[in-house]
């Protein structure tokens, strides 16, 4: 049974899954209690399961994600609201130097099981401070996983695998599609890490993104139907540590072509990797060069026609693939 | 708290400045008021801060601003700018993402910058403000000058490891007079929708700075003459010896945190209201009518700050986007063509 639900209510439907299952999982973060949660994912959980299970704390992210590793190795299972992810810079000595690595240098006498969730990227004017995506950066570090639900479905069972795993889970949500709906599998959804989704089969050229992105190639995928009769294979790829290199190449073994959407800049991104792994794994398949799309080389501007010419769009994405297809672009 | 000289109204000079003051303060108010109808018209995006009832500090404070000082803020930072020189339609073009904004249209409400006047930006990063300013004004004595710098901090900011590393730095650079820094903490008691006594264990936020030896005083921000007076005692102060000082000013933002914030769970209106009643242009206008100032004089200023800010509406409004060429421009220092719209793969 699947039913509709928003992307926010199937995200806390997770983590009120995982403590209801669990009571060592606990709901820490700023103003996620007694004001209610600035995107209102965690509403109504301080009356459900109060101050102890579900924490406010002060504006303060290095301190209390720091707090959030050291419960997390000894026991607990904390779920860490950032905000949003911009403010996750002032967490990241304890991610990066703690959460990631302690496993290891411990020789594996501890483990973190804790997940770092919150809204990833821009596209409101936010302006420079607050319009980040940080997969790159986070999915840098071994050690780390790194996770990226675009769907209602996908945001609740990736929240229930990130919950029972035992590593450091960066969970990256869609925060512009807090409100948009789909359908979620009741109960026990749990989504496994590390296998990416085919969000739309196609033959002629593969679009891969994930988090938001993935909505705009499934659009832009539309119109080269409709304006060129191409048909567009779409990926989802969901994790980006542990990352789907087989779905990928499989695809581009069956189109020839690959285009790597992200919103994050292009200098060493995602979208970067993609490409090196198509062409690593199959570069006889190639009959175009892999396009990449990114935001513009800038921090992020507040003016709104200068945003969104920062950022990726449909049109980008579909002359992108027409590039690769040596059709002309529109 | 210091209970601020109340004598500046008795004498006519006194009550004039106090005037001049007060025309600031309710341009300041008229300002924020139509940048929350710009807002709900979805005129001005992005976040939205706004001053209101929280005027008095930066108005009192500011007054002792003198040319060469440096003045830093968080993202509540409207009338800072204002209040430094920049004009209504600069500021109201720049909430509008327009070309002719205090920064080009590229920082929205959170980043103005003003550096003709003073102001060394407002920033949107909770706390991260802070070492800046403590640089500024090791700068400010390292080059010989007698400048100083005002470094404005919310109550939610003094529980990160920012705030607590930047004063450590002022106090020990103080010792040798190598800091001449005036923090002024604005304590409108929530970071957001969380109190202070929910926040930290040690509520006493001058103590916060008397631990890492800095001074520290607490002043009442709902009172201009006792804002002008610690500001002119202690710019002065600071200015002479190069040793930082904090002042706690006790003040409450009688509006949301933020314009998209509909619900204020976290307070009861009974407590806005009680703060309402202390509204720091409200006890102003009771003073000077009491020193003689005519009721309908302050009623005109109010009409002419509204008419002010009207005009500001209606330039921003009118006024052109930035081009989009200026998407690449200001990235680096004489390099905007090394970035081009060319190298992103078809951004233009
Ligand atoms: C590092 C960081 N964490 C969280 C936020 C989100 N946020 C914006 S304003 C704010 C409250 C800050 O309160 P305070 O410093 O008291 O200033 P005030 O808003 O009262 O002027 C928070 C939590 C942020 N901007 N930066």
């Amino acid at each position: 049974m699947a039913e509709t639900k928003t992307y926010r209510e199937a995200l806390r439907e997770g983590m009120v899954f995982g403590m209801e299952d669990d009571e060592n999982v606990v709901l820490m973060g700023e103003d996620i209690g007694v004001y209610g949660g600035t995107h209102l994912i965690t509403d109504g959980l301080y009356d459900q399961y109060g101050p102890k299970r579900v924490m406010d704390t002060p504006i303060a992210e290095g301190g209390f994600v720091g707090a959030a590793i050291g419960m997390a190795m000894t026991g607990m299972r904390p779920i860490v609201e950032m905000m949003t992810w911009n403010f996750s810079f002032l967490a990241s000595d304890q991610i990066i130097q703690n959460a990631a690595k302690v496993r290891y240098f411990s020789g594996g006498q501890v483990k973190v099981p804790l997940v770092i969730r919150g809204p990833n990227g821009g596209g409101v004017q936010l302006s420079a401070q607050h319009t980040h995506s940080l997969e790159n950066l986070y999915g840098h570090f071994p050690g780390l996983k790194v996770v990226s639900p675009v769907t209602p479905n996908d945001v609740k069972g990736m929240m229930i695998t990130a919950i029972r795993d035992d590593n450091p889970v960066i969970f990256l949500e869609a925060g512009a599609l807090y409100g948009t709906k789909g359908e979620v599998g009741e109960g026990d959804n749990a989504v496994e890490f590390g296998k990416a989704r085919i969000a739309r089969e196609g033959s002629d050229v593969t679009l891969i993104a994930y988090g938001r992105q993935v909505n705009l190639c499934l659009r832009a995928a539309e119109t080269l139907e409709e304006e060129d009769g191409v048909s567009a294979e779409v990926i989802d790829l969901r994790s980006i540590r542990p990352f789907d290199e087989q779905t990928i190449i499989q695809s581009v073994e069956k189109t020839h072509r690959a285009v790597a959407v992200q919103e994050q800049w292009k200098w060493f991104g995602v979208a970067s990797e993609v490409a090196a792994i198509i062409q690593e794994h199959a570069f006889d398949s190639l009959d175009a060069p892999v396009m990449r799309v990114s935001g513009a080389e800038v921090p992020a501007p507040y003016a709104r026609n200068l945003e969104l010419a920062a950022f990726p769009s449909e049109k980008m994405v579909a002359n992108a693939a027409r590039k690769s297809l040596y059709i002309e672009e529109k | 708290m210091s209970e601020g000289k109340k004598g500046a109204v008795a004498t006519k000079e006194g009550s004039e400045r106090l005037v001049e003051l007060y025309r600031k303060m309710v341009l300041v108010r008229a300002f924020e008021d139509a940048c929350g109808r710009g807002f709900r018209q979805g005129k001005i995006g992005g976040y939205l801060h706004v001053y209101t009832g929280q005027e008095a500090v930066a108005t009192g404070l500011l007054d002792a601003y003198r040319e060469g000082d440096r003045v830093i803020t968080a993202y509540r930072d409207h009338a800072h700018a204002l209040l430094l020189g920049a004009t209504a339609d600069e500021v109201m073009a720049e909430l509008y993402g327009k070309g002719s904004g205090l920064v080009k249209g590229k920082g929205g409400s959170m980043h103005l910058f003003d550096v003709d006047n003073g102001l060394y930006g407002g920033y949107g990063i909770v706390a991260g403000h802070i070492p800046l300013g403590v640089g500024f004004a090791y700068a400010q004595r390292y080059t010989g000058t007698d400048h100083i710098t005002q470094l404005y901090l919310g109550d939610g900011s003094v529980n990160n490891g920012a705030f607590h590393e930047a004063a450590n730095l002022a106090g020990l650079w103080g010792k040798d007079g190598m800091c001449p820094c005036l923090f002024v903490l604005e304590n409108n008691q929530y970071g957001m929708g969380t109190s202070v006594g929910r926040s930290t264990a040690q509520e006493d936020l001058a103590e916060k700075f008397r631990a890492h030896g800095v001074e520290a005083e607490k002043v009442d921000g709902m009172d201009l003459e006792a804002m002008l007076e610690a500001g002119e005692r202690l710019t002065a102060q600071v200015r002479e010896t190069g040793v930082p000082y904090a002042i706690e000013a006790m003040t409450y933002r009688t509006v949301p945190h933020g314009a998209a914030d509909f619900f204020e769970k976290y307070r009861t209106k009974e407590e806005v209201e009680k703060w309402r009643e202390r509204d720091p242009i409200g006890l102003l206008e009771k003073r000077l009518v009491e020193s003689g100032v005519e009721e309908g004089k302050l009623d005109e200023y109010k009409d002419e700050a509204k008419e002010e800010v009207q005009a500001a509406v209606k330039f921003a409004d009118e006024a052109e986007e930035p081009d989009i060429s200026e998407l690449y421009t200001d990235v680096y220092v004489g390099e905007d063509e090394y970035l081009g719209s060319d190298n992103n793969g078809g951004n233009e």
